[in-house]
């Protein structure tokens, strides 16, 4: 295995990113450290996308500067990345874990039983040597969360990992989220769902319009919202 | 139609003259388009992968490249080869070996031309997710190109079907020599010439049945394995 660097803290300084001539975010400082799940909140166009791809290394700042553990070049070695439609690999259930875990530079003996431990834990030992693209997209998605934790990551990035399932997809995909958070794993999401929000946050980061608009731990943000946007998020309203 | 009659009786009676033609046409075909596909997959891959000055004219030359006449490849391939040419001291013009440059060469933009563009379409899709997964630019290349292995198959077999069936090529580099560089095409285009309709009509039969199997035994293999993986 490689040596492990931590990631943690990330950081943002003073980044912004423009894309086609508008800005996507602006000016944005903050800081990621362990600890419970940072659920990323507003509306479409929020910028909720480009932060969570910069944080992971996906996109580079117009300008201003993201650490990995203080370090500004980090491969994402020990970071994974959810993308609310998962790509499928063209090979079975089984090889898109197993090619996680090569790529993960897992040792080649023990990848066997590494990769049914894996599709148990999201329950998709059952369907292993079906083709990956022949899964339901609840099941795609979880077979998506098995190839990311294959990575072993120290940080788990998801971009509305549930927006296109079922209630029953999304409750195994959050359960799934909340195993991997409690077992260690920095969970940063992003969510249009004010009652997923409330069951896996630990903190909320309210993002407007390109800025943090608001960052508080999950209890205070709905007791005690300080701004009338998060209130407006808080009791369900629209966000404008 | 006696021609046509004893056009089969050739074929049943597997004149040996006859087989010996068309097991050289395969040899020559299937080592061309091997060849050509150990250059034109990765070369493909790789075009598909990169962004350098100049890169839309390789492609615009390469889809071109895909019309290529044949006999102007051999031509080319004829000038190279000869005793006065750059590589004319290996001695290998007239030779099936001469042949199969001359139509890994033809082939060669084909296969590396779809490949191009079906790599291409497959990256935009799998951009994201192989770069969060850190694949380096080796890995990239051999993840693309195994998964879209069913499209490349399509892609070798048009390079196949290019290169059984043309005739101008192997004629000016081979030499149509009987027993050692005639094919199933210089010999139709030659008894044809002679008068000799039966053998012509026996090999023109050979030809299509060939490439009917073979693209029909492709589109087989394409549909079960593309259940298999798609499901």
């Amino acid at each position: 295995m490689r040596a492990a660097l931590s990631d943690l803290p990330l950081t943002l300084d003073d980044v912004s990113f423009r894309a086609g001539g508008s800005a996507i975010l602006d000016h944005v400082s903050l800081s990621i450290e362990p600890g419970a799940p940072t659920l990323i909140v507003g509306p479409n166009g929020a910028g909720k996308s480009s932060l969570l791809r910069i944080c992971m290394g996906l996109a580079r700042p117009t300008s201003g500067i993201v650490t990995w553990g203080g370090r500004t070049e980090s491969r994402p070695l020990r970071r994974a990345f959810l993308f609310q439609r998962p790509v499928m690999l063209r090979r079975s259930v089984a090889a898109n874990v197993a090619y996680g875990l090569r790529q993960a530079g897992y040792p080649y003996g023990l990848r066997r039983n590494r990769v049914r431990e894996l599709l148990d834990r999201v329950g998709l030992l059952d369907h292993a040597d079906r083709a990956a693209r022949s899964l339901s997209g609840g099941e795609q998605q979880k077979l998506a969360l098995a190839r990311a934790l294959a990575r072993d990551p120290e940080l788990l990035f998801l971009d509305e990992p549930t927006a296109n399932l079922d209630p029953a997809a999304t409750r195994s995909v959050e359960e799934i989220v909340l195993g991997a958070s409690n077992s260690g794993i920095k969970v940063v999401m992003s969510s249009h769902d004010l009652g997923q929000v409330k069951r896996l946050a630990g903190e909320v980061l309210l993002l407007v319009r390109g800025g943090v608009r608001e960052r508080a731990a999950a209890p205070v943000f709905f007791d005690s919202p300080s701004t009338p946007e998060a209130a407006a998020f808080v009791r369900g309203d629209l966000i404008l | 139609m006696t021609e046509g009659l004893s056009a089969w009786q050739l074929i049943a009676s597997g004149d040996a003259a006859l087989l010996a033609i068309v097991r050289l046409s395969l040899v020559v075909s299937l080592s061309a388009v091997t060849c050509a596909a150990l250059l034109g997959l990765p070369l493909g891959a790789s075009l598909a992968l990169t962004r350098f000055p100049g890169r839309t004219l390789l492609i615009v030359l390469l889809n071109g490249f895909m019309g290529l006449p044949p006999v102007v490849v051999g031509l080319a391939v004829f000038l190279l080869l000869s005793r006065s040419g750059p590589l004319g001291t290996f001695g290998i013009l007239f030779t099936p070996l001469a042949m199969i440059i001359a139509q890994a060469l033809l082939v060669l933009p084909i296969i590396a031309a779809l490949a191009r563009q079906t790599i291409e379409d497959l990256w935009r899709e799998y951009r994201d997710e192989l770069t969060a997964m850190d694949v380096g630019p080796v890995g990239r290349i051999a993840t693309l190109l195994w998964d879209s292995r069913f499209s490349l198959l399509t892609a070798l077999l048009a390079g196949f079907g290019r290169a059984i069936a043309e005739v101008g090529a192997v004629m000016i580099v081979g030499g149509n020599i009987n027993g050692f560089t005639r094919t199933m095409t210089t010999a139709i285009a030659l008894e044809t010439s002679k008068g000799d309709l039966p053998l012509a009509l026996g090999l023109g039969y050979i030809l299509i049945v060939l490439v009917l199997v073979i693209n029909a035994g492709a589109w087989g293999l394409r549909v079960w394995s593309e259940q298999r993986a798609n499901g």
